[in-house]
């Protein structure tokens, strides 16, 4: 059993807000194995884009960063020059809107092939041959015809399989995907996880999966992390995240979703809004506030990351509420 | 089942918008009954939020008609008074809580702005009227009394539904109103509308693309694709039980517990000639 | 359960605390911004008080005396026909001042209006404003100013309403952009939907969601202005001798600078670019500001 391809630990990032340094994501743990496919699930504050960008070191200037991120056994944050390039060759980016990210007034040839061409001195010629095929594999048809387009002549979709099309080209090996699909229609967003699902695995490629859609989350990865207040709440095998949470948070961001199956008489809202680390108490149960099932023993500190049943918790109750958190009527 | 002899409170027939040679909205017809609830869903390029504005009046219609409360206003307001008429038929409420409302007006000063231009009241009677309606949608004193930046995504679109609601509409448009929201906090507004509409009889007409909201808040539900109506029915039934092509597709992409995303064969032509048109 | 096609650029979960706020309002702007508030107010005290401030009668001429250098009370000397140079520049700060302010105050007036009106309209309005706009943006201003007073005769009001003339298609152009952009904003389309009508909602929304670049721009265009107006006041055609103008202090005096009495004419053109470069640099500031909401 080699040793994970990414490991995050103790991760904690603060930042210039109005003024002071606040934290956006404490104590951040995970681990990515090769090949593995891990969901970050959160809503506004939970911190998890910022936990990718962390690992891809695109932290803004003035960020503080404590904890280690290591991959390949390496720690990332000691890199600099050729070694921080070749890093970030291995870790391709896909960010949830592709037009922000292409320079508008280039082909798309020009955009996929340059990191190759700069970076990893592949001719002209074969980069394009190389970016055509991966044209081809994300199911864009008359590939070379496409590589002379400009980005505005294709559809959102379109563009966002370009993406990791040419993210696919410097062969990484682990895959960070920031709410990828999440601008898109549902159905496009079908086809396109599905290109991610099958790339995924004929390359044996790692993905870290960002987005709000805790189910979207569950259908392509293996593994899911829940974040709330810029915290890891839970870390569940994706199968049995829905059925047996190991959180009171994920079982009400399960809950408060409704379902498209049947009509609730009322959903279950959790009361009040989501947190960022910084607005959050800091010695006490991030999402006690909100929770049903806070008692005087979640607000007695930070509660500390326990193993359960092959999954983590950061719920102090973990233990007693197993069972009773699951899936509710919904099913 | 609503009541079909009974005047509906919108009708629209034939329904048809052209930007050039592009025909965004071709050949729409439905009704809603008082009190009611539609859903019209639809991906981008399907027409649905052209419909909406067409209803409001922020688009004019290419072709045939649409009727208020009884009254056509398939033509534009003639006067200003008919213009504060139909805003107190059919109010809508945007998708984007950043900039629907105006960052310079508390809540309170955008709700008694509308109450000014609909009612003559005096000074107090607005002021508990405003009070009334922020309580309603579930703001509290301070949250009144700031600007929009100082509000968080939920309680703008509280704001926006209020000042909504000040004109007393007998229909709301919902236009994705919940689509930028935290998961949380949409369930929050989801609620608060469906008691919005219990206690003042609101017709709702939601437009959007994500099918569990539409199960939850919408009786009936019309599905669009390139500006068509490809299926209609309660949406129990349409969502169950799918008849058109584009209906199973929709359906069969919406992720759930156990759901694995399958590839199509080939990228069909749609998928590759689909642009992002804007509905 | 998915969120499809949201508006481009909206992140689905974007925070609920407010951006870093800029401090609003002079403090903004830095030192430099104050530094240059200050040197406006001064000139403004000295527009408003000038001829009371004044130590010796600016106007009284006194050949016996012309040219002589500082001393006795006489901060700055005399100028060409012995009057007091300091009481002099105190006096012409008011014309000096006066002008540009009129020429800002119309030039915006008038701008902003056909801006918002363009702007709201659009279409074939829009295109209509447009073009005639572009028409005027050729005429240069000191060229108007020419024309107008070789029709109207030599003056401050006829070079002030030409420079009016030029300056509103640039205003009407910057504030035009503004205006289109706040007029498609899902705020307005709501009060369009509840009935309110278009002046109301341009006054009462639109404009004042303008204010930020509108005195921006109406602070760099003073400078603009007051250095126009100089030009035209110097070459004779604005403000005439004997009156007290910065501008028409350089052109009395200019003889004394190559018989080495640069004094009257150098603190005239002093005032004028301190003044000048104050109300540039401040909007330039206040530019920033408006930009950074």
């Amino acid at each position: 059993m080699t040793g994970p391809l990414l490991e995050v630990d103790g991760l904690t990032v603060r930042l210039d807000v109005r003024g002071a340094k606040r934290a956006v994501l404490r104590d951040v743990a995970l681990t990515v194995h090769a090949g593995e496919a891990l969901g970050l699930v959160g809503e506004s504050g939970s911190g998890k884009s910022m936990t990718a960008r962390a690992i891809d070191r695109l932290l803004p200037r003035g960020a503080e960063v404590d904890g280690t991120v290591s991959f390949d056994g390496r720690d990332v944050n000691a890199l600099a020059g050729a070694d921080l390039r070749r890093y970030r060759n291995q870790i391709a980016m896909i960010f949830q809107d592709p037009r922000a990210h292409v320079n508008p007034v280039r082909r798309i040839g020009d955009y996929m092939t340059e990191a190759l061409r700069t970076n990893l001195g592949v001719s002209g010629s074969e980069a394009s041959r190389r970016a055509s095929d991966a044209l081809t594999q994300v199911g864009i048809d008359s590939p070379t015809r496409r590589l002379r387009q400009y980005p505005h002549e294709l559809s959102g979709g379109m563009l966002q399989r370009v993406m990791i099309a040419a993210a696919l080209l410097t062969e990484p090996r682990l895959l960070l995907a920031d709410e990828p699909t999440t601008a898109l229609d549902v159905t496009t967003q079908a086809e396109v996880m599905a290109i991610l699902d099958d790339l995924r695995h004929e390359f044996g490629l790692a993905m870290v999966f960002i987005t709000h859609d805790l189910e979207l989350a569950a259908a392509i990865c293996d593994r899911t992390a829940v974040m709330y207040a810029g915290q890891i709440v839970e870390i569940r095998e994706s199968a049995r995240l829905h059925d047996d949470p190991l959180h009171p948070y994920t079982a009400a961001l399960a809950a408060a979703r409704p379902d498209i199956e049947a009509t609730a008489d009322r959903l279950v809202a959790i009361p009040g809004r989501p947190l960022s680390a910084f607005e959050a108490p800091a010695d006490e149960c991030g999402f006690a506030p909100r929770c049903g099932y806070a008692r005087d023993e979640c607000r007695a500190g930070l509660p500390e990351i326990t193993e359960l049943d092959g999954g983590l918790s950061r719920c102090v109750r973990a233990h007693e509420l197993r069972g009773e958190l699951g899936a509710p009527a919904n099913a | 089942m609503p009541d079909q002899s009974v005047t509906p409170v919108l009708e629209v027939t034939s329904l048809r918008k052209e930007f050039g040679d592009l025909v965004a909205v071709n050949d729409v017809s439905f009704r809603v009954a008082e009190a009611g609830s539609m859903a019209i869903v639809g991906e981008s390029g399907s027409g649905k939020t052209t419909i909406a504005r067409m209803i409001v009046g922020l688009e004019r219609p290419t072709g045939g008609s649409i009727a208020a409360c009884g009254r056509d206003r398939s033509r534009p307001a003639r006067s200003a008074a008919d213009r504060r008429r139909r805003g107190r038929e059919v109010q809508i409420v945007f998708q984007d809580p950043y900039t629907s409302l105006d960052p310079r007006q508390s809540a309170e000063a955008a709700i008694d702005e509308i109450l000014r231009l609909h009612h003559g009241w005096a000074a107090d009677r607005r002021r508990a009227r405003v009070a009334e309606l922020t309580e309603l949608v579930g703001l509290d004193e301070r949250q009144a009394k700031a600007l929009p930046r100082a509000l968080s995504g939920g309680q703008r679109q509280r704001v926006a539904i209020a000042r909504a609601l000040a004109a007393e509409p007998r229909i709301l448009i919902l236009d994705e109103s919940v689509a930028a929201l935290d998961v949380s906090i949409q369930a929050q507004v989801l609620n608060l509308l469906a008691d919005i509409r219990d206690s003042t009889g609101v017709s709702f007409i939601l437009i959007s693309h994500d099918l569990a909201v539409v199960r939850q808040l919408a009786e009936e539900v019309v599905v669009l694709y390139r500006g068509q109506v490809v299926e209609r029915g309660p949406t129990p039934r349409v969502l169950d039980d799918p008849q058109e092509e584009y209906t199973k597709r929709l359906r069969a992409s919406v992720p759930r517990p156990g759901w694995k995303p399958a590839r199509r064969a080939r990228a069909g032509p749609e998928a590759t000639a689909q642009k992002e048109s804007g509905t | 359960m998915s969120a499809g096609p949201v508006s481009a650029g909206l992140t689905v979960t974007t925070p609920a605390a407010p951006r870093t706020r800029r401090l609003s309002g002079l403090r903004g702007t830095g030192v430099a911004g104050m530094v240059s508030a200050a040197v406006i107010a001064l000139a403004t005290v000295a527009a408003i008080f000038g001829p009371l401030l004044a130590p010796y009668n600016p106007n009284l001429p006194n050949l016996s005396l012309a040219w002589v250098g500082p001393g006795g009370g006489h901060l700055l000397g005399y100028d060409f026909q012995g009057r007091d140079v300091f009481s002099r520049l105190l006096a012409g700060a008011q014309s000096s001042m006066l002008g540009p302010l009129f020429v800002v105050v119309l030039s915006m007036a008038a701008g902003a209006l056909l801006a918002v009106i363009a702007a709201w309209r659009r279409g074939a309005v829009d295109s209509v404003i447009s073009s005639g706009l572009d028409i005027l943006f050729a005429f240069p201003g000191i060229l108007l100013a020419v024309l107008a007073t070789a029709i109207f005769g030599a003056g401050l009001t006829a070079a002030a309403i030409a420079l009016s003339i030029a300056y509103m298609p640039y205003v009407a152009r910057v504030l035009r952009g503004v205006a289109l952009r706040e007029r498609s904003q899902p705020y307005v389309a709501a009060l369009e939907v509840q009935g309110s009508s278009a002046t109301a909602i341009c006054l009462r929304h639109l404009i004042p969601n303008m204010t930020p670049l509108i005195v921006a721009q109406a602070t760099i265009m003073f400078g603009w202005a007051m250095v126009d107006l100089a030009a035209i006041s110097f070459l004779g055609l604005g403000v005439q001798p004997p009156q007290a103008n910065w501008g028409v202090m350089i052109s009395e005096n200019q003889t004394g600078i190559l018989q080495g009495y640069p004094l009257p004419a150098l603190s005239a053109g002093v005032c004028i670019v301190a003044v000048v470069i104050a109300f540039n640099v401040l909007g330039e500031r206040l530019f920033e500001q408006a930009a950074g909401r």
